[in-house]
């Protein structure tokens, strides 16, 4: 069977198990809407009293905010294996058992759950840009969907990234840290708004360590029409840089992964 | 080294890094908490420099997001998770035994709760935020000392009155929980509500004029809001005394339906378990 046959078995697999217990899903796909949505409100509000954000109107930063929730949405309900990590592999030396089986242990990973629940998240990212889309009077060209569509691919690999090197600290660390937390759910925090609102150093850092800036603000800027520069429609591509280099530590990680099992 | 003190060594360093873990923890949901209030203060110095006629000035509104930050776990998101558990085992039976009043019982749980876990947490971040910032340069988004004497007094009242509240609504949501036997149900509801009518998400004022009186005479405001605008004089004198009957009014009102609703989930309470 090859690679990717598998991968939709295990997702079916997982899928058909959260089937079992449907008012657990929906209880919390509602409960993941709404405590998202909650960003938007914000957002909402601070147009209501100010009108304009460094010369960015409501309706062009919701659809930044509709790339990046959706993006960490996708993200997020497909790497539940390498967030569980450390307390569900290293801590209970349940890895040794990935690494006897004869496939990648990314795709193993990969297929541990698909959690579906993130349909909250992903819807009120959805709705975000639906109303960025509604309210913004652009044409919309194959072009722009185009770019759009690449710099949620780009933002995917780009979150799935920060994942896998949480991930792979806990071959060190044995638990799983919580410090990327500041990078997942901070990171779309930061995306949400323009680059032009942060200092230099971290609108740098937004740039060239953790390319966020990259999968969100410069795509949208041109989709936007506020920048006339085709390159940037291309800077996702650093999303998937980032998930290449954390992949390459993880290769290293697994290398130096001593059993803590019994 | 002799061979039987290998067992204790190895002992001692395992729990030390356990320990070591806690600690990284720590300094982890703090450097959360500096770039999620970082971030806050840059978005909202960005809109203050397009408009004027803000109800509220700038270095008002700072003081309000790094207060925020630094005591957001007095918020009463969710209810206590031993009692989640107690019902879950059935052992909330227990609770009925004791010779105590289980409303205040739980009620004192809570108040311990929502001192102890914000202590550990404000005073890193008000030290950062207060004292560190102006020492590298960040005066402009520091937090500032509270505006007079008058307005640190109140504060404080303020603040004691915070806890009073949210232990109020926690107890509540405990009752809640064993009313419908799951702990679930009522936070997912109650969280996101909380983050927005407390302040926690934007400052109040920052919200449009028409919404105004309706979330000054919510109770939620009285979780941070109201403290917050007293530390930075942006409710001063009778205003801020009104403010904080409000905040007690709100107490009354949750203890009594708090209580009213325990002493009708108890007297039919079903434990689960066996």
């Amino acid at each position: 069977m090859n690679a990717l046959r598998l991968y939709g078995r295990y997702i079916a697999t997982s899928i058909r198990s959260q089937r079992q217990y449907p008012v657990s899903f929906i209880a919390t796909s509602i409960g993941a809407f709404a405590s998202t949505i909650t960003d938007f409100i914000g957002i909402w509000a601070l147009f209501a009293r100010f009108r304009r954000l460094e010369g960015w109107r409501f309706e062009e930063v919701a659809l930044l905010y509709g790339v990046v929730s959706v993006a960490f949405a996708l993200a997020d309900s497909l790497t539940r294996g390498f967030d569980l990590f450390g307390e569900q592999f290293v801590k209970t030396g349940d890895f040794d058992r990935l690494l006897v089986r004869p496939r990648s242990t990314v795709l193993q990973l990969l297929g541990y759950e698909l959690r579906v629940t993130r349909i909250g998240r992903l819807a009120q990212g959805v709705l975000a840009w639906a109303v960025g889309v509604r309210l913004l009077h652009l044409e919309w060209t194959t072009t722009s969907w185009a770019i759009l569509g690449f710099a949620v691919v780009g933002g995917i690999a780009l979150f799935a990234g920060i994942l896998v090197l949480q991930a792979t600290l806990a071959f060190w660390t044995v638990e799983s840290l919580e410090i990327a937390n500041a990078l997942t759910y901070g990171g779309v925090e930061a995306g949400q708004y323009p680059l032009d609102v942060y200092a230099r150093w971290f609108r740098d850092f937004l740039i060239y360590v953790v390319p966020i800036g990259c999968i969100s603000y410069f795509p949208v800027s041109v989709v936007l029409g506020r920048a006339n520069y085709m390159p940037f429609a291309f800077t996702p591509l650093l999303g998937v840089a980032f998930l290449v280099v954390a992949l390459g530590i993880w290769t290293r990680g697994v290398r130096h992964y001593t059993s803590t099992g019994s | 080294m002799s061979g039987g003190l290998r067992p204790y060594l190895a002992v001692v360093r395992a729990r030390f890094s356990v320990l070591l873990q806690y600690r990284a923890a720590a300094v982890a949901g703090f450097l959360t908490q500096c770039w999620w209030g970082g971030i806050k203060v840059m978005v909202l110095t960005a809109f203050f420099a397009t408009a004027s006629g803000a109800p509220m000035t700038l270095p008002q509104a700072i003081d309000y997001v790094w207060l925020g930050q630094a005591l957001f776990t007095m918020l009463p998101w969710s209810g206590d998770p031993d009692v989640a558990r107690l019902v879950r085992t059935g052992d909330v039976a227990y609770e009925r035994l004791r010779p105590l009043d289980t409303y205040t019982f739980w009620y004192s749980r809570a108040v311990a709760r929502r001192t102890a876990n914000p202590t550990m947490r404000a005073i890193p971040m008000l030290f950062t935020a207060g004292i560190l910032f102006r020492f590298v340069g960040w005066s402009a988004f520091a937090l500032r000392a509270p505006s007079g004497a008058e307005a640190a007094l109140l504060f404080a009242v303020s603040i004691v009155l915070v806890i009073a509240l949210s232990a109020a609504v926690s107890a509540l949501l405990d009752t809640l929980t064993v009313a419908t036997l799951s702990e679930r149900g009522v936070t997912l509801i109650v969280g996101p509500l909380i983050i927005v009518l407390s302040g926690s998400l934007v400052p109040l004022p920052l919200f449009p004029d028409w919404a105004q009186p309706i979330l000054r005479n919510q109770p939620f405001a009285g979780l941070m809001d109201t403290p917050f605008r007293i530390y930075s004089g942006h409710l001063a004198g009778g205003v801020a005394v009104g403010a904080l009957a409000r905040q007690a009014l709100w107490v009354v009102v949750f203890v009594m339906v708090g209580r009213a609703l325990m002493t009708r989930v108890m007297a039919r309470l079903q434990t689960q378990g066996g």
